[in-house]
């Protein structure tokens, strides 16, 4: 029974968290959004420009290249990283010293920031000093991260996948150790083989966190910029520039203000329509529950 | 106030969204929403609705500029056609 008293004062208390949000986000976006209509040459030199960089961004050859590109990259580190993150939680210890050791090292990669990853790599795949480019080229493969295409993808998605995999599979293991111990007892009194306790337990106690993961990798890597940028500069050509350093290069390197404004209002717009279809789905999903928490 | 460089349109733009924030705000202090189910594939509230539609709108005026030469007064028309709709039967 719910017999508290409604007492919308309480949402005074979000005041400070609003203004807040104000200063960070919604006055500076407004701004953007007034950046996008003009060409802003300096404080006393503007002119409106109406539709014009949203059409000229919407059909740039490059912009739509990057933007299949950044798309694949997404669907391509899922593909990996969610299969490979329910392997390694399911055949991680479960308990005693062994289970807090490989704790330990499956996050050590989550630790490491973004462009040291990056540096990391970068170092890793030379042909002369790094272990695996040399290695690769001793054994005869002609790798090169700054001349082959196939290449550069191949160590961006590799390293994508080292970066984050453990990130997936730490989600997947607080999962599993929450599905109560009585769901295995039943499993193994009806004899269920060990594909039928994780086709019919574990995936299914696995949803809520693998929904979470999905959302997570996705806003990652659809935003991702530094690994890509100090690993191989976007290049060879542009074969691994994504959408982030298409927009960092034309709003800081040639300084196109109306143009990125109007292109970044386009990302912004892309990730707040995947963000509210993931939300909506997490949010449905637990409404669609019944009360006492069968699965 | 001048760094954000406002014009016109931009301010009768955010202006609206402030309009159609705060009549939401009164509307459901007057009658709460009550969440139901129409056309779309989820129980929505009125809320919901408008933000569903806010979004959509922005989706057809993009397309509506970026691949096709029709006037943005169109896209405008159609997106303000698409919400009325959404809101009474979403």
């Amino acid at each position: 029974m719910n017999n508290k008293v409604p007492n919308n004062r309480a949402w005074l208390l979000v005041l400070p968290m609003l203004v807040l949000v104000a200063f960070s986000a919604i006055i500076p976006l407004m701004t953007v959004v007034n950046y996008s209509v003009q060409d802003v040459l300096g404080p006393n030199a503007r002119f409106f420009t109406g539709t014009e960089w949203f059409e000229s961004m919407l059909n740039d050859n490059a912009l739509q290249a990057a933007f299949l590109r950044q798309i694949s990259f997404s669907l391509i580190i899922l593909a990996i990283q969610i299969p490979l993150g329910i392997g390694i939680a399911l055949i991680m210890p479960k308990r005693g010293w062994q289970a807090s050791a490989v704790l330990i090292l499956i996050t050590l990669p989550l630790l490491i920031p973004w462009n040291v990853v990056g540096s990391i790599w970068q170092i890793f795949t030379r042909g002369d000093i790094g272990l695996m480019g040399w290695g690769l080229r001793e054994l005869g493969v002609d790798y090169n991260i700054t001349r082959n295409a196939g290449d550069a993808w191949v160590t961006i998605v590799l390293m994508d996948v080292w970066h984050w995999t453990p990130l997936v599979a730490m989600l997947c293991y607080s999962g599993l150790r929450s599905i109560p111990e009585a769901y295995y007892q039943a499993a193994r009194i009806d004899r269920a083989s060990k594909w039928a306790v994780f086709r019919y337990i574990q995936l299914p106690k696995l949803t809520n966190v693998l929904v979470i993961a999905v959302l997570l990798r996705f806003m990652h890597s659809f935003m991702i910029y530094a690994e890509p940028f100090v690993l191989t500069g976007g290049g060879p050509g542009s074969a691994t520039t994504f959408l982030s350093q298409s927009l960092t290069t034309m709003a800081v390197g040639q300084q196109d203000l109306g143009p990125s404004a109007a292109f970044s209002l386009i990302y912004f717009l892309v990730i707040l329509l995947v963000s509210w279809v993931f939300y909506t789905t997490i949010m449905h999903m637990q409404k669609d529950k019944p009360p006492h928490g069968g699965a | 106030m001048s760094w954000m460089v406002w014009t016109m349109p931009t301010a009768i733009f955010f202006s609206s969204i402030a309009a159609m924030l705060a009549g939401m705000t009164i509307w459901e202090i007057l009658s709460p929403t009550i969440e139901r189910k129409g056309f779309l594939p989820i129980s929505t509230t009125r809320g919901d609705r408008l933000f569903i539609g806010l979004l959509s709108a922005a989706f057809i005026h993009l397309g509506v500029i970026g691949f096709t030469s029709l006037s943005i007064w169109i896209a405008l028309a159609v997106s303000a056609i698409w919400l009325l709709i959404l809101m009474r039967w979403g």
